[in-house]
């Protein structure tokens, strides 16, 4: 939830009447509570964790920073970084470059937009497991019905998911094919926030289509291009339903990416310490990231 | 003849972006009313001739299905409404104060990923004594739902105009009055496209409850998953799972798209 259309009200305006103001707190308190239970206790308790052996059914024991310099020295982290890292871009540009394609064009009127429009963000809202699941059956190596399509075009089949050398770019698929309406949605309302003065200047100077979008559109729809970048790389960082519903992380672990590592850490070999310092470096990874992109967002804006 | 060649174009490159949606969800549909045999011939069967029901019907009788959509509306509507009666004076309040921070925590729920929170609270619900019951999984439900209604209604309440509830102020109600019987009754469409977006997250999500669900507390998607694991060529009962566990969740799509896009342009959100 990276909010371009909210949080620069809030950030723009001062406080006034400061008191006046503060008699609102009480409307936030049970959220509060919420979210400090849910949320923040978990944070503190995790860190607490990271430093300790602990076993569940076993004990635990404090073992400082022994898990963080493991973790830097275990090659199936490192790999699963790397791993990460390949899914990641590839999750990222796939979905950018369709979604702002597909928002250019649901921005114009046609018959049936509604319609389109609706079907074209049904993956977003659609189940992820049962997606998968009907995904699973599509690479099916000698009965799916991706292969059989590869064949009507006179392409040789793939392996899809049961190839070390396939199995991400294929989950990348499936990422696309599922977020990119988020991406879409995000540019849709940047263009529809378009002023029209600028097009029609650029009519009387004689700009033509590409243009007037190269020079006009693109740099008004930035920012929103930036939250809808910030958000995916997010997403794509975090990916886990499609990737353990399909894959599991296999084939060997070749798609097991650091969310996957993560999860058998915590829940199949239950190494709840050394789990809980995986967290925390994916976590720092996931902020950094972030933070890179909105500081480049800054600095563009300065220029 | 320019004008009709571009018409035909766009309308192209309208059906090229449609085609892979619609495609794996008919495709699910065809799965799912097929026997077994035309779902595995080769080359595929598109157009089940004639369509059967033995796949659902099958669903229901070899699985607990509905026990699991019964802990799956549980769960959903549960986290949902709880995250209302929360979130909505939360974003009411977090607008009027201009609380910025307020909102920044909210983010990092939405950045923080789904499994950071299990580890802690998968050991506390342990202590607790309470795994295998339905309570677990609509907390840490809450973690989804409640930032999603937060975000929601900041955002409208900041679009309200205040002067009908400083009119009321100066009527001498107190602020809560004016939350209750002002601001509440105009943010309506606000909490329902909040309520309708936190309702498809929480029934979509997947990864706490497949972490905290025991035998009787599968939610639909766990349910289906583990489906996956034991049935792996049946292929009929498989889709027609998979197709009753994502249905709700679409037709609610199809009758609300309006909301739906709306709230999701406001800001991004999605869960877990």
């Amino acid at each position: 939830m990276s909010g371009a259309a909210t949080l620069p009200a809030t950030a723009a305006t001062a406080r006034p009447r400061r008191n006046y103001a503060r008699r609102y707190v009480w409307f936030v308190v049970p959220a509060a509570i919420v979210v400090l239970s849910v949320i923040l206790f978990p944070w503190v308790f995790t860190l607490f964790m990271s430093a300790h052996d602990w076993k569940i059914g076993g004990g635990h024991s404090y073992v400082g920073l022994d898990n963080y310099r493991k973790l830097f020295t275990d090659d199936r982290f490192l790999w699963s970084m790397a791993r990460t890292l390949y899914f990641t871009a590839l999750a990222v540009i796939g979905p950018m470059v369709l979604g702002t394609i597909a928002a250019l064009v649901f921005a114009r009127n046609f018959p049936l937009r509604g319609l389109a429009r609706t079907v074209f963000i049904l993956p977003m809202m659609a189940t992820p497991v049962a997606v998968a699941l009907v995904w699973t059956m599509m690479f099916h190596p000698q009965l799916g019905v991706l292969n059989w399509l590869l064949t009507q075009f006179g392409l040789p089949p793939s392996m899809w998911i049961y190839d070390a050398n396939t199995v991400i770019p294929t989950l990348v698929m499936v990422e696309v094919w599922h977020w990119t309406p988020l991406v879409m949605l995000i540019v849709l309302g940047g263009l529809a926030s378009l002023p029209v003065d600028p097009y029609e200047a650029a009519k009387i100077d004689g700009a033509n289509a590409w243009q007037a979008f190269r020079h006009i559109t693109f740099p008004l729809l930035m920012p929103f291009l930036v939250v809808a970048l910030i958000i995916r790389t997010i997403d794509a960082l975090k990916a886990f339903d499609t990737i353990y519903v399909i894959t599991q992380g296999g084939p060997g672990t070749s798609s097991e990416t650091i969310n996957i590592f993560l999860y058998l850490q915590g829940f199949a070999y239950y190494n709840m310490g050394y789990a809980s310092a995986v967290v925390v470096v994916f976590f720092l990874i996931i902020v950094s990231l972030a933070g890179v992109l909105l500081w480049a967002r800054n600095r563009a804006k300065d220029l | 003849m320019m004008r009709a060649l571009e018409k035909i174009g766009f309308a192209l490159t309208v059906l090229v972006l449609v085609s892979p949606a619609a495609t794996v969800f008919l495709w699910m549909l065809s799965l799912s009313l097929k026997n077994e045999l035309d779902n595995t011939a080769w080359p595929p069967v598109f157009i089940p001739s004639p369509p059967v029901w033995d796949n659902f019907i099958a669903v229901f009788e070899r699985n607990d299905f509905l026990l699991y959509t019964w802990n799956s509306v549980v769960v959903s509507f549960t986290a949902t409404g709880l995250a209302i009666l929360i979130g909505v004076p939360a974003g009411y309040g977090i607008a009027k104060m201009r609380a910025t921070r307020a909102a920044m925590l909210i983010l990092i729920a939405r950045i923080t990923p789904g499994l950071s929170y299990l580890i802690p609270l998968f050991l506390l619900f342990q202590w607790l004594g309470l795994t295998g019951t339905l309570t677990p999984i609509i907390v840490t439900h809450l973690v989804i739902t409640v930032p999603i209604v937060v975000w929601v209604m900041i955002g409208f309440f900041e679009g309200l105009p205040a002067e009908l509830e400083e009119a009321a102020l100066v009527d001498g109600a107190n602020i809560w009055q004016a939350f209750r019987h002002v601001a509440f009754p105009l943010a309506r469409p606000g909490i329902t496209v909040a309520v309708i977006l936190s309702f498809i997250f929480s029934w979509n999500n997947f990864i706490f409850a497949m972490v905290l669900a025991g035998r009787e507390t599968r939610t639909l998607p766990v349910a289906v998953n583990n489906m996956l694991t034991f049935e792996q060529i049946s292929w009929g009962p498989l889709a027609a799972a998979a197709l009753l566990v994502t249905l709700p969740v679409l037709l609610l799509t199809l009758l609300a798209q309006k909301q739906i896009i709306a709230g999701l342009t406001a800001g991004g959100v999605k869960g877990g």
